[in-house]
């Protein structure tokens, strides 16, 4: 799950880290009366779960309340990379001496969180680990013990050449990394971490991504879920307890199990056909399943062909045949439907399905060819 | 042969009165597998009643279960929340093997339980993984028996379904299997491909070996370089998510640390440089295995 920049801020905050001050608003008029509070020129910064918020125009500096309120106006309600902006942050504008990089995350190969910090830090910090990995130093951490005092300090000496810096980063990567564990974080990131003229240590811009196997015993977390930051057809998706992903073709596909999917989605391509979506109705035959993932297909209007792609393993083929007819009686679908079930009796599901009317296969490709020919008529 | 379970596999089952747990114990049992304990706290005393006349003593804790029956082999069916407590316990009461099925164990819990199970010696297949299967010999976990049969292809898969899918092509071909592993596709598990590709290299029985990748990470790069290095098997392969859309990526950290984007294409191309033939359609497999064997 991704938390906004405002939210991952007050995680932060929570734990130490120093952010500047500044708040959150949903309309011009809160951007205007903040910016009067702040007293200063202020940076309004669309929040959106995208990157390259800035080239998109979705930050911008203001030197009066006035500005404040018209850039908001510009801001609040674009699209960045298909997202609506519905709120942003307005913070005081820091005059920056030096931009360093912070961040932390679960490493598959040293199976920790591992730190990674950088005295290059900004936008261009991938181009950094790209041409100058060097400049990025990594430290994994043994979650039995945690962040260990002489380690938050070595990685600020990596980036601070001053005591009083060095001191005030130190807290910092105690608290991003207290702020890690405590949010079940997969990922958690200051970037830019800033020094002022004055010398002060300040996480100017964070991210945080929570992993989803960890709100059930965070409830208070799963509060920052923005469902208006995903498609809509995604929530319904997840509150049905199915994986979906939208997409851009017209071949619309129900296969139980991610990797399946994901083959059934290259076999379509490989045919020459494009994917509606990615959907993956896991290891269950219950009907209900059936008839959430064929109204979710359905609501996309591009979906020419329904593609079912099922491996009967555990789950049973006649099952999830019975419950392909039963959701089909349920709601009315207007367009062809292409189905391959195999596996545990494949041969009684195909017999059901006949009998209701479908035809069916237990060849991937056969059925995949038959979408595709299907879908570009 | 076969590798990691055999027929003298004796089987300790976490969550044995469970929903799953329960029904996967009764087909493993069907299957032939020497399922000799269960463990459910406070239900100790009890017994599991399988299919065939068997019973199924059940203990407390695993620690009382090892004692009583001296099993080699545990499975976890617990649920997400319990999922990591009880890998910690089957390592620390000395079990050698531990195949976790749970799915959605937090991967802060699998940083900690990672390095328990190291340190107890111990080895775990997955979390989220669908076990493994020796035709004719053990099943442990939810691999349906009836899609593979005894044969000489090794077969090692990080995706559940996809893996079915590959053994029951090779099965109808009459293609049979020493093993079927399903090592799971969390970002931290238990036992990765190169374990298991060293593996079927020193199993006398395996010929040849499938490996079945998907997008993201670098394991199929790394396990790319093993076949090359250390193996003399011939391996075909076949990456998931040749045409997944780059996600909605947030953040730099990802592409930092592995220094690649995991796609399709990169992973194809490391299987390709290291001498491994790759399909570009599962059905492929049955061709490419007959021309190796």
């Amino acid at each position: 799950m991704n938390i906004h920049e405002y939210q991952a801020r007050e995680l932060l905050k929570a734990h130490g880290v120093a952010v500047p001050d500044g708040d959150v608003a949903a309309t011009p008029d809160e951007v205007e009366q903040i910016a009067r509070r702040l007293g200063r020129t202020v940076v309004i910064k669309a929040q959106v779960h995208a990157g390259g918020r800035g080239k998109a125009g979705g930050v911008k500096l203001a030197q009066t309340p006035e500005e404040a309120r018209e850039h908001a106006e510009r801001i609040l309600g674009m699209q960045i990379k298909g997202l609506t902006v519905h709120k942003v942050l307005v913070a005081p504008a820091a005059d920056i001496a030096s931009e360093a990089y912070v961040g932390i995350i679960v490493d598959r190969k040293t199976k920790s969180p591992v730190f990674m910090v950088s005295r290059e830090g900004g936008i261009d910090i991938e181009e950094v680990a790209a041409t100058n990995p060097e400049a990025i130093v990594q430290l994994p951490v043994d979650t039995r013990y945690g962040l260990l005092p002489f380690q938050a300090y070595y990685l600020a000496t990596r980036l601070f050449d001053s005591l009083p810096q060095q001191r005030a980063a130190a807290k910092i990567m105690t608290g991003l990394y207290q702020t890690f564990i405590d949010a079940g974080a997969s990922l958690a990131e200051i970037n830019p971490l800033v020094t002022t003229p004055e010398g002060e240590v300040l996480a100017l811009d964070a991210k945080i991504n929570i992993d989803d196997n960890e709100l059930f015993r965070r409830p208070a977390l799963e509060q920052l879920r923005d469902e208006t930051a995903e498609p809509e057809a995604e929530t319904q998706a997840r509150e049905a307890g199915l994986t979906f992903i939208k997409l851009d073709g017209n071949i619309g596909a129900c296969v139980n199990g991610a990797g399946l999917a994901m083959a059934t989605m290259d076999l379509i391509k490989y045919y020459g056909g494009d994917p509606a979506n990615f959907l993956d109705i896991g290891g269950s035959s219950n009907p209900e399943k059936v008839v959430n993932a064929l109204r979710i297909i359905t609501s996309d209007p591009n979906v020419k062909v329904i593609l079912f792609n099922i491996f009967g393993g555990i789950t049973r083929c006649d099952d999830v045949a019975n419950g392909i007819v039963t959701a089909t009686q349920r709601i009315d679908i207007k367009v062809p439907l292409v189905i391959r079930l195999t596996g545990t009796n494949d041969k009684l599901a195909i017999e059901i399905l006949e009998k209701a009317g479908f035809s069916a296969t237990t060849s991937m490709d056969e059925v995949v060819q038959k979408a595709v020919e299907l879908a570009g008529k | 042969m076969s590798i990691f379970i055999d027929k003298d596999t004796r089987l300790i089952v976490q969550g044995i009165t469970g929903r799953d747990g329960s029904l996967h114990t009764r087909q493993a049992i069907e299957y032939g597998t020497q399922v000799v304990a269960g463990v459910t706290p406070g239900k100790g005393g009890q017994s599991f009643e399988g299919p065939n006349g068997v019973n199924v003593p059940i203990f407390n804790t695993v620690e009382d279960a090892m004692a009583a029956t001296g099993a080699n082999c545990s499975v976890i069916y617990v649920p997400p929340p319990f999922a990591a407590d009880a890998i910690m316990e089957a390592a620390g009461a000395g079990v050698p093997f531990i195949v976790a099925i749970t799915e959605g164990v937090p991967v802060l819990d699998m940083t900690r339980v990672y390095r328990h199970v190291k340190d107890n010696g111990s080895r775990l297949l997955g979390p989220n993984c669908p076990g493994l299967l020796s035709p004719g010999k053990s099943k442990v976990g939810i691999i349906p028996g009836q899609i593979a049969t005894p044969g000489p292809v090794g077969v090692v898969s990080r995706s559940g379904t996809l893996t079915y899918e590959v053994a029951y092509q090779l099965t109808a071909a009459g293609i049979g299997q020493t093993t079927c592993v399903g090592i799971g596709g969390d970002p931290i598990n238990g036992t990765s491909f190169i374990d298991c590709l060293a593996e079927f290299e020193k199993d006398p029985e395996t010929q040849a070996v499938v490996m079945i990748g998907e997008i993201g990470g670098t394991d199929e790069q790394e396990a790319a370089a093993f076949v090359k290095q250390h193996m003399t098997k011939p391996v075909v392969g076949f990456i998931a998510g040749q045409t997944a859309p780059p996600g909605r990526r947030m953040g730099h950290a990802g592409a930092i640390i592995s220094g690649s984007a995991g796609t399709a294409a990169e992973k194809m191309q490391a299987f390709e440089d290291n001498g491994i033939l790759v399909m570009k359609r599962p059905s492929e497999v049955v061709e490419l295995i007959r021309s190796v064997l």
